[in-house]
């Protein structure tokens, strides 16, 4: 035996055993039909939200609507949108006859410990589901990795162009609008109100979600005739945006959007208006910003700053239609306060979910999302959606907001300026800035 | 030249942060001889005085008016704060309005109480500890501090805007003969330049001229020669702690319309403070200072477009993120003492 030979069969075998133990006990646990089947009487649902961090108060609201959601499942409270929803495949008696049991995790809004917690949920819980997120980087990231596990991604609150886009996946479904819905509502009434000539400056948040939103926006705008002034990139960790803010005035440009989203556009909001911005006139015009991406928990975050500024919104406690309605009432009787637009989408999903595995007659992944895939419903407070099969993202009406310039509660600081029909904001599967994507095959785990 | 003005103005305040936590740090330091990771809390505590301070101000009372409704349709509360309807509309709403530098009333009390507390409840026993022990403990505090303000005020950052006469911002550019807007300040933030500044004059003059204060120097010096002259050099410390407590809260209290304030805006500012309090020599008092106004002027810079860019092209991306940490390795190489440090201090 030659010492050469030894080396190499050493390695061989060693790399061969060291890849079998690397292999995720998630890929070869599986005596199933498919990942996860619910063998009991209980289905478990995984709610994957940020429970600390800078975005917990978005987290904790999207905990109380899954809350709800599960608890209307089960048939308990008044049922919701349950009552308002266009399917009536769901009879208030669990999941296929199973109860709804849930296990949380925190995402801490970080990539890497909502993968954790997102894994822990699927291989200790038995998950068969996972929902939740209020960045897009953490929904892309867990995305990912449902798709290698096998169970079925509900995005919650993700708005980058990319999570239905370059990186969507088979088993994953975004019932959220998306920076190139924004653009496309919010440049009309942009054009309506501040006209065609305009030089715009942008501050973006460096992460997959500012930089499509910004891409999406600075096409909208320059399209009517706007000039794209600057853009520049800020880190998502900063808190103080002066330094920012300050060249603004002095580029010449006459508008300011803020593509950030949390507590840093509420910081650097208040930053522009303490430095004056909104009082000043350049090139003969006031000067104007723009907040493409609002919530309601900013926005009062932001207090008396938001006032006037122009933005877009998934949905909006205020809408009158009966969805709306009903959810805010079921919501509002059971915490006291309306709910967020992170709420509402959670809510959505879960039944939504739901509802396809009972049209599916199964919690099969690849049943489930065919059960999604090209699924027409009304009721849920957007008007007649649809979940194009091609991208797995959900075609709506768009909200544009306003800051409302004389509130009359602490909850009421939008007012809802137009509702851009869906034909308006709709795109085609190979827009350029979706490119690059594949949504590959469903995995079920098996 | 209007953008290098510009980046020196907005690292003043910044500065100015960074000087008065630093301050205190170095007294801590200096007096004690404790590291103390728990002072960023004390300045986030000083900011949440303001929200404090803001919520006791607008306790309302309720009324309900059938003639509106709330969101589930319910008649609508109306709330009158107490203070509008002890005082007349407009003084109400004036001190409503002007609660960020009220808070300053109640700050001052709050910051020597929690001060005190923690020196005599917690620090004490650690003096005879390794430095280690106390950080680990005041870093532990400091969590503990930031989950209580947490489980109070939720995670959002809550505005607490500055009174509305300081809106707006003063033009530099036209007083230097410059174009309109080519320089721009906002007036909060001079005020608060011209606050720290004043801190920073009433600390030094503090340990300068008073009998007090040179008892404190003479202790830094010496703590066992002082002690054996029969003077309580511990109770005295005690009081310096407190003292130094009190400058990071206010420092706090008045940052507040600037960041709005939030749970972890404490440690946002620790980790560079100490940078600071290192650069300008461990218990050097105008050490603090200089090295405080030095970073925060050089991280504005660093943030500006030219200087980026400038950085990039050496593949040196987010320069404006790493500038200080570089400039503090570089100071500690050439001058390991620290700008102003003296022999002796955290040495054997």
């Amino acid at each position: 035996m030659s010492k050469q030979f030894t080396r190499r069969g050493v390695l061989k075998t060693g790399a061969a055993v060291s890849a079998g133990l690397a292999m995720p006990t998630i890929f070869t646990s599986s005596a199933s039909a498919y990942m996860n089947e619910p063998k009991g009487a209980t289905v478990t649902l995984g709610f994957n939200v940020p429970q600390s961090g800078p975005y917990a108060d978005e987290g904790a609201d999207e905990l109380r609507a899954y809350k709800l959601a599960v608890e209307h499942l089960n048939g308990g409270g008044d049922g919701g949108m349950m009552k308002t929803f266009s399917s009536k495949a769901l009879k208030g008696n669990g999941i296929l006859g199973k109860k709804v049991a849930y296990v949380t995790g925190d995402t801490q809004t970080k990539s890497d410990a909502a993968r954790a917690s997102a894994k822990s949920m699927i291989e200790k819980d038995g998950a068969v589901m996972i929902t939740g997120g209020s960045s897009s980087g953490v929904a892309i990231a867990v995305q990912g990795l449902c798709q290698e596990a096998g169970v079925i991604f509900m995005a919650g609150l993700t708005h980058s162009n990319d999570t239905t886009g370059k990186d969507k996946k088979a088993n994953g479904f975004r019932h959220f609008f998306n920076g190139q819905m924004s653009a496309s509502a919010l440049a009309p009434v942009l054009e309506k109100n501040y006209g065609k000539d305009r030089k715009a400056y942008h501050l973006t948040a460096d992460y997959t979600w500012g930089w499509t939103q910004q891409k999406s926006i600075a096409a909208a705008t320059e399209a009517m005739g706007w000039q794209t002034v600057k853009n520049v990139l800020t880190p998502l960790a900063t808190t103080d945006f002066s330094s920012y803010i300050a060249p603004v005035l002095n580029s010449g440009a006459d508008v300011l959007v803020l593509n950030h989203y949390g507590g840093n556009m509420i910081n650097s909001l208040t930053s522009a208006v303490q430095f004056g911005l909104r009082d000043k006139q350049v090139n003969g015009k006031n000067f104007e910003i723009v907040v493409p991406l609002y919530s309601r928990l900013m926005a009062r975050g932001a207090g008396k700053n938001v006032k006037g500024i122009f933005g877009s919104t998934n949905w909006h406690w205020s809408l009158s239609d009966e969805g709306s309605k009903a959810f805010v009432k079921s919501f509002g009787e059971k915490y006291g306060f309306p709910p967020s637009q992170a709420a509402h989408t959670c809510y959505c999903q879960t039944l939504l979910y739901a509802d396809a595995v009972e049209r599916a007659g199964t919690f099969n992944p690849c049943g489930v999302a065919e059960a999604l895939e090209g699924f027409k419903f009304d009721g849920l407070g957007n008007g007649p959606v649809e979940y194009r099969k091609e991208d797995h993202q959900c075609f709506k009406d768009v909200i544009v907001v306003k800051g409302k310039e004389k509130p009359t509660s602490q909850f009421d600081v939008l007012e809802v300026v137009e509702v851009t029909p869906r034909a308006q904001v709709e795109y085609p599967v190979d827009h350029p800035m979706f490119a690059g994507g594949n949504l590959g095959k469903c995995n079920s785990g098996a | 030249m209007d953008s290098i003005l510009l980046q020196i103005l907005n690292g003043l305040d910044k500065g100015s942060a960074y000087a008065l936590i630093a301050l205190g740090l170095t007294l801590i330091f200096g007096t004690l001889g404790v590291v103390n990771f728990a002072h960023g809390a004390l300045f986030m505590i000083g900011a949440f005085c303001v929200v404090t301070l803001q919520r006791i101000l607008n306790i309302s009372t309720v009324k309900i008016d059938p003639s509106k409704t709330d969101f589930l349709g319910n008649p609508l509360e109306v709330k009158t704060p107490y203070v509008v309807n002890w005082f007349g509309e407009a003084t109400g709403n004036a001190i409503i309005n002007w609660s960020v530098p009220l808070a300053i009333l109640l700050a001052i009390p709050v910051m020597l109480l929690i001060g005190y507390a923690m020196e005599r409840g917690l620090i004490k026993h650690f003096y005879k500890r390794p430095h280690a022990d106390q950080i680990l403990v005041t870093f532990g505090l400091a969590i503990v501090l930031q989950e209580i303000i947490k489980a109070f005020y939720g995670a959002n950052p809550i505005p607490a805007p500055a009174p509305e006469l300081f809106r707006g911002s003063f033009d530099f550019g036209v007083l230097l003969g410059m174009a309109e807007n080519s320089v721009i300040y906002p007036y909060w933030r001079l005020i608060y330049f011209a606050f720290s500044a004043l801190i920073i004059g009433l600390v030094f003059a503090f340990l300068k001229f008073t009998t007090f204060g040179m008892v404190v120097r003479a202790g830094m010096a010496d703590r066992e020669t002082v002690g054996l002259l029969g003077i309580n050099i511990d109770r005295k410390f005690t009081f310096m702690f407190a003292i130094a407590a009190v400058v990071a809260g206010l420092a706090g209290v008045m940052y507040a319309p600037i960041n709005s304030p939030n749970y972890h805006m404490g440690m946002d500012f620790l980790v560079l403070s100490f940078v600071v309090v290192v650069v300008g020599g461990m218990g050097s008092l105008p050490g603090a200072v200089l090295a405080g106004f030095l970073l925060g002027i050089l991280e504005s810079f660093a943030s500006m477009n030219q200087v980026k860019s400038f950085f990039e092209a050496l593949f040196l991306p987010s320069i404006d993120q790493i500038i200080i940490y570089l400039v503090a390795i570089i100071i500690l190489l050439t001058r390991p003492r620290g700008l102003m440090g003296r022999k002796g201090v955290m040495e054997e």
